[in-house]
């Protein structure tokens, strides 16, 4: 039995942006699991709590006209490992989420609360970061669409204007961000299942078309900084380079140079430091193999 | 000032309805209004897979899972399982005749998900089961004899042989 | 033979179909919930409680503190009591403490109508303390000056016991010996069965009754009355079945302060259900110990003398104490006999989370410490791991004067050459430990010594009542307590062959304990129960069947010498003729007009002896230098339990301790703050136990030396896995890396540092043969 002052159902995102109105206060919960632990743990004892969780409309995969593909936020992950879209044109963010705790919290946990909940940890983030996608938040005013970076504002914070009713309602990849693109993740966790990440690692890759150097390359992290982040350092080496073993391993330790990870009881600096130069390596051999090239 | 609302919901196939606290977990709705003791606490986290049923076909962890949530879904818990004479479905049989149970504690949460696990009527590596067998833990079988009765039970439905376990053995 | 054989659980169907009663599935719709405030500082006294937001908030009964508690310490240790004051479990807790001594000490209650109220109750107390420092590490906590936890013990020693054979000062003097020393250390970790320790406990007719998720009931009774200065006749434990316990439900747990929570409210039933952080913290937890060992070899391999320093971190309270350490203090000089040892063994107070019984009893640990030294022995002297220890270890013959143990057979070489057989070790130690690229290949082993039972440090005994019912079939109760590992389907079948009945299904065994009813047994520890029920199955049996033929003497007119009962009938000995059925004899018996009986058996039986049970464990590892992981590929351990009673459940019980044992080898560990003293771990998320995808197949064999003393030919089983694995992870790695690492578990951090430290971490990353 959750300590819960109040629980208000929205039954459309009309109603959930009008119940955000009527109760600033109220904490918006979609799957749950990150919501429900922490009411429990005590940190959110006595709140209300928004569920958006029946909002069917919020659930699903779909290309929009300019074959953008858009993830409503509601979607669980293991909706998104399962869905063909993802499938076709950016399996590595079904992967990625594919990793997330268990089976039973891929069926619950959503991508939108993944994000919502600005936490560096989330293994969705790296990736989503690293295909530059795009936040929709629906609020009073109508629709707000803004880069994944400038959703996250610092750790737990993100860009969410409660004043205005705003709830998240899509995440979007843009056409030009997939296209012709291939990628690997990689989460480095202490165990192989039911883990939060020590560090988490997505590299994309689009290849020249005679598949002898790199057009563009990006990398991202989760864990290595308060919030999910890009490694442009490394990224310029990669960018328009051939393939070579000589670049990759450039191109790995200039993660260095990006990243800011801090010593905790979880890991320490040094260690996600060391971690880091080689997740870099691994992600971007496999995902130049999977863009069809070749490293020399 | 509590708060209540009824939820219907389908239960082990049968509909169902109940005034329900706002505030209650799926596993309390299951266990203190329907009496279904196979749904196990073990963390009420979601970290330990014992409070295990099936909604809608997939598998949740129905401590935080809100009762709420239930309304208009179908659920399923091991009770369901079993025939009008109690008769075991080949999975319950199989973790009996695999060793696959010991405390007992988890093995309802486990039996659940391999329902959704053998329903998709796919074959699945030893690799691949595992991993999604992943979401329960057990600390007295070392998981060894679960997978086996899962992945007998699958070959056996698949209409195949099961074939022997192969240990790794790296030349 | 009906002991023997592969035979499922008699609980199986209702496990498998969710029906088993746990204590919770037993709750009665009124109880009351009670929850307990915990301290949140690692030491220091609690100056007050200030209740008074608490009990505005709707539905709290009743708010108890560490100031309302009777002013009676008592002892938490599931031991068997001992009438001598000197072997006495230390008393030093209270049912709730005004002096906390460690982060997580129990404060207060909230006793309330439900559990959200409760919880809100709870949070809304405050606790204003006076802070005293604290301490977590064992030597650190012996210091002169260190925090005095408990004023009885300076210098925080709980206690120390030395074992001396010869002069080692004398012995190392000799030419030529090879010092191998060495630093082992071992981690706090944690039970983690899947159901969380919880009761419920109510009045009735004026006697307390307490219904508890527990492996010892006649235990928690006597507990229960010193506890509440009760007298232990108006106690009344039950046992439902259990969701695991592994020792943690060794011990009093919260079953006293449920106890005593329902004797305040007027007997209205009260329930304490732990959290899965509470039982992480609040319940007990397996000692982290460190060893130094020096160990003197000659050039020829043989050890010539061994000294063996112990440092037991016991945490706050005394639980099972100096009991865990001294056992492997003991066991060094038996598992390799050597001409001189110096053994010292300390068990030190510090301010973590009490340490108790946890499976294997101090074994894992110092078979850790001790076949980690072995290897690094072996590699010394230059010799192959498996031939130094068969040169070293305990030999056949072998008889230990303290327990009266004898080594029978010639079990350890026989394990080995076993073990060594399964996974081709001659072969790949020849190819493994070459790797120079990213991914390195190791083989390691690792043999523990353990033995059954706890005789002559406690004692051991086991009674059992049996009831011949009219179809024919026994009923039969006992003590010893069924806690997943299969205990009830091993009587089942002992009973069955002792008897003559067609089938362990013949048997019904009780598998719920009430200390009103249930015939005395102390309970589930020390791999005891089979064997030692053994001893009072055979003898109850025996009476049984004595009443059964001296009644069928009466109606066949056959001698009870000349007659047996084989497959559930009286049988003529001579010609095998069947007399009667058992049911027959039943029906007649019971219904006879003129001479009814119905006829029962009951007996205690007292052993005054022990079995060795060892073996050994194989283990093969990948290990990726450059992402500092390790990965058990291969693990294969076995055992000389004696006969296996149940082949199916006897390898079930192996993966079971094998699991657990990866866990403390690679990943698992309770850490702790070093400025609070506060866990920062206590989940199932962060807490790395073993899932699904962190095991390789886990294969169990054994070799079935009957053991002589035991009527069934057995001896322990259920601790012995748990026991080797660690260390032969730890050998393994060695072999791959070259690197020994003596601190455990060997996560990615450790590896990291480790790796590190020789120097193998940075030419990876511009490795071009590393994958």
């Amino acid at each position: 039995m959750y300590d819960m002052k109040a629980l208000y159902e929205a039954e459309s995102v009309q109603h959930a942006v009008q119940l955000r109105l009527e109760h600033p206060e109220a904490q918006i919960i979609a799957g749950g699991s990150d919501v429900l632990v922490q009411m429990r743990e005590g940190k959110r004892a006595g709140k209300e709590l928004i569920s958006i969780y029946m909002i069917d409309a919020m659930r699903g995969v779909s290309l929009d006209e300019d074959e953008n593909i858009r993830i409503g936020s509601l979607t669980s992950f293991s909706h998104i490992t399962r869905d063909p879209i993802i499938q076709k044109y950016i399996n590595v963010l079904g992967e990625a989420v594919d990793q997330v705790g268990s089976p039973q919290i891929r069926n619950i946990g959503t991508i939108g609360g993944n994000t919502c909940n600005g936490v560096t940890s989330a293994d969705s983030a790296s990736t989503l970061h690293a295909w530059e996608a795009i936040v929709e938040l629906t609020g009073v005013n109508g629709i707000r669409r803004i880069p994944i970076k400038d959703f996250y504002i610092k750790a737990g914070v993100v860009d969410i204007r409660a004043d205005e009713g705003e709830i998240q309602t899509a995440i979007l990849i843009p056409k030009a961000s997939y296209e012709n693109t291939f990628g690997h993740y990689i989460k480095y966790g202490m165990r192989n299942a039911m883990e939060i990440a020590s560090l988490g690692c997505s590299v994309n890759v689009r290849l020249s078309a005679d598949k002898q150097t790199i057009d563009r390359c990006r990398i991202a992290y989760g864990v290595a900084g308060p919030v999910p982040m890009r490694a442009p350092s490394a990224e310029a080496v990669a960018n328009g380079s051939a393939m070579t073993e000589e670049m990759v391993n450039e191109f790995a330790l200039s993660v260095l140079s990006d990243i800011n990870p801090r010593d905790s009881w979880r890991a320490s600096k040094a260690f996600r430091q060391h971690i880091a130069v080689e997740m870099a390596r691994r992600a971007l051999i496999e995902s130049i193999h999977r863009a069809g090239g070749e490293i020399k | 000032m509590s708060q209540y609302k009824v939820v219907h919901c389908n239960i082990n196939g049968k509909d169902v309805e109940k005034v329900v606290d706002v505030r209650a977990s799926l596993t309390d709705m299951l266990r203190n209004e329907y009496h279904l003791t196979s749904v196990k606490k073990g963390c009420e986290v979601g970290e330990c897979g014992a409070c295990n049923v099936l909604i809608d076909g997939e598998a949740f962890n129905s401590c935080i899972y809100l009762a709420v949530w239930a309304e208009g879904k179908h659920i399923r818990t091991l009770e369901g399982l079993e025939g009008p004479n109690g008769e075991l479905s080949d999975i319950q049989q199989a973790f009996i005749d695999e060793t696959a149970i010991q405390c007992g504690f988890c093995t309802p949460g486990f039996i659940m998900t391999a329902v959704e696990i053998l329903e998709t009527g796919k074959e699945y590596t030893d690799e691949e089961l595992r991993k999604l067998l992943s979401g329960h833990l057990c600390r007295c079988t070392g998981y060894e004899n679960i997978l086996r009765a899962v992945r007998k039970t699958m070959y056996k439905r698949l209409g195949k042989e099961v074939p022997a376990v192969s240990i790794q053995n790296p030349q | 033979m009906i002991v023997g054989r592969r035979e499922t659980r008699v609980d199986g169907y209702d496990k498998a179909t969710g029906r088993t009663k746990y204590y919770e599935d037993r709750m009665p719709a009124n109880a009351l919930y009670v929850r307990i405030k915990h301290s949140e500082i690692a030491h220091g006294f609690v100056k007050s409680v200030d209740a008074s937001a608490a009990e505005k908030i709707p539905g709290v009964v009743k708010v108890l503190t560490c100031f309302d508690v009777p002013d009676i310490p008592f002892a938490t240790a599931g031991h068997p009591w001992s009438m001598d004051p000197g072997h006495q479990d230390t008393a030093d807790r209270h049912l709730l403490n005004q002096h906390v001594r460690y982060w997580g000490d129990d404060v207060a209650v909230v006793i309330a109508e439900n559990e959200v109220a409760a919880n809100q109750g709870v949070r809304a107390l405050k606790v204003e303390y006076e802070e005293l420092p604290f301490v977590l590490d064992v030597q650190k906590a012996m210091e002169d000056g260190a925090p005095q936890i408990h004023d009885e013990f300076p210098n925080n020693i709980l206690k120390h016991t030395t074992n001396i054979k010869g002069n080692y000062e004398e012995a190392i003097k000799e030419e030529g010996l090879i010092k191998v020393e060495g630093w082992y250390e071992t981690p706090t970790v944690q039970h983690a069965h899947i159901e969380n320790h919880g009761c419920f406990a109510y009045m009735e007719n004026g006697r307390i009754v307490v219904v508890a998720s527990t492996q010892i009931p006649h235990i928690i009774r006597r507990i229960v009355g010193q506890a509440l200065c009760r007298p232990w006749g108006d106690i009344e434990i039950i046992k439902p079945y259990i969701g695991g316990g592994f020792g943690n439900k060794q011990d009093a747990l919260y079953e006293p302060l449920c106890a005593w929570c329902t004797t305040q409210v007027g007997g209205r039933p009260v329930r304490i259900d732990c959290s899965r952080e509470e039982t992480f913290v609040s319940n007990r937890v397996r000692h982290a110990i460190r060893y130094h060992i020096v160990t003197w070899v000659r050039k020829d391999g043989k050890i010539a003398a061994r000294k063996v320093d112990v440092f037991s971190n016991q945490g706050a309270y005394a639980s099972h104490g100096h009991s865990i350490a001294a056992k492997g203090l003991n066991a060094f000089p038996q598992h390799y006999p050597c001409p001189v040892y110096e053994g010292n063994a300390w068990t030190v107070y510090t301010n973590r989370p009490a340490a108790g019984a946890m499976r294997g009893y101090g074994m894992p640990q110092a078979s850790f410490a001790d076949e980690a030294n072995i290897d690094d022995c072996a590699i010394a002297v230059g010799m192959d791991p498996m031939e130094f220890r068969r040169l070293n270890i305990m030999p056949k013959g072998f008889h230990d004067n303290f327990s009266g143990n004898t080594n029978y057979y010639d079990t350890y070489r026989e394990c080995m050459a076993k073990g060594a057989e399964i996974i081709d070790y001659e072969r790949k130690r020849r190819e493994y430990g070459h790797d120079t690229g990213n991914i390195r290949r190791g083989i390691g082993l690792a043999t523990f010594w353990y033995n059954t039972a706890v005789y002559p440090i406690s004692l051991e005994t086991s009674s059992n009542r049996m009831q011949l019912n009219l179809d024919g079939t026994v009923t039969m109760q006992c003590g010893e307590t069924e806690i997943g590992q299969g205990a009830d389907t091993a009587y089942a079948q002992m009973t069955a062959q002792a008897i003559g009945l067609k089938s362990y299904k013949d048997v019904h065994v009780i598998s719920c304990q009430d200390t009103d009813i249930t015939p005395t047994g102390t309970g589930a520890y020390a791999s005891r129960q089979t064997y030692v029920v053994g001893f009072s199955i055979r003898q109850t049996a025996d009476l049984l069947r004595e009443k059964i033929l001296k009644y069928a003497s009466d109606l066949t007119r056959q001698a009870v010498y000349n007659m047996d009962i084989v497959d559930g009938n009286i049988i003529r000995k001579e010609d095998k003729l069947v007399l009667m059925s058992l049911k027959e004899l039943a029906m007649t018996a019971q219904y006879n007009p003129v001479h009814s009986e119905h006829i029962t058996a009951e007996s205690t039986y007292t052993i005054r002896n022990n079995a060795y049970s060892f073996g050994c464990t194989f283990v093969e590892v990948e290990v990726d230098i450059a992402m500092c992981k390790a990965q058990v590929t291969r693990i294969v351990n076995v055992h000389d339990c004696g006969k296996v009673i149940n082949p199916a459940l006897a390898e079930a019980q192996v993966h079971g301790g094998q699991s657990m044992a990866i866990g403390f080898g690679l990943s698992e560990q309770l850490i702790f703050d070093e400025k609070t003293g506060k866990p920062l771990n206590n989940n199932l998320l962060d807490y790395k136990l073993s899932t699904f995808m962190d095991h390789p197949h886990l294969e169990g064999y054994f070799i079935e030396n009957p053991e002589p003393t035991s009527p069934f030919g057995t001896k322990s089983l259920g601790e012995p896995p748990a026991c080797s694995p660690a260390a032969a992870i730890r050998n393994a790695i060695l072999n791959a890396t070259g690197v020994a690492i003596n601190r455990i578990p060997i996560n990615p951090h450790v590896l990291f540092a480790e790796l590190s430290k020789a120097g193998l971490i940075h030419d990876c990353w511009l490795d071009k043969e590393g994958k």
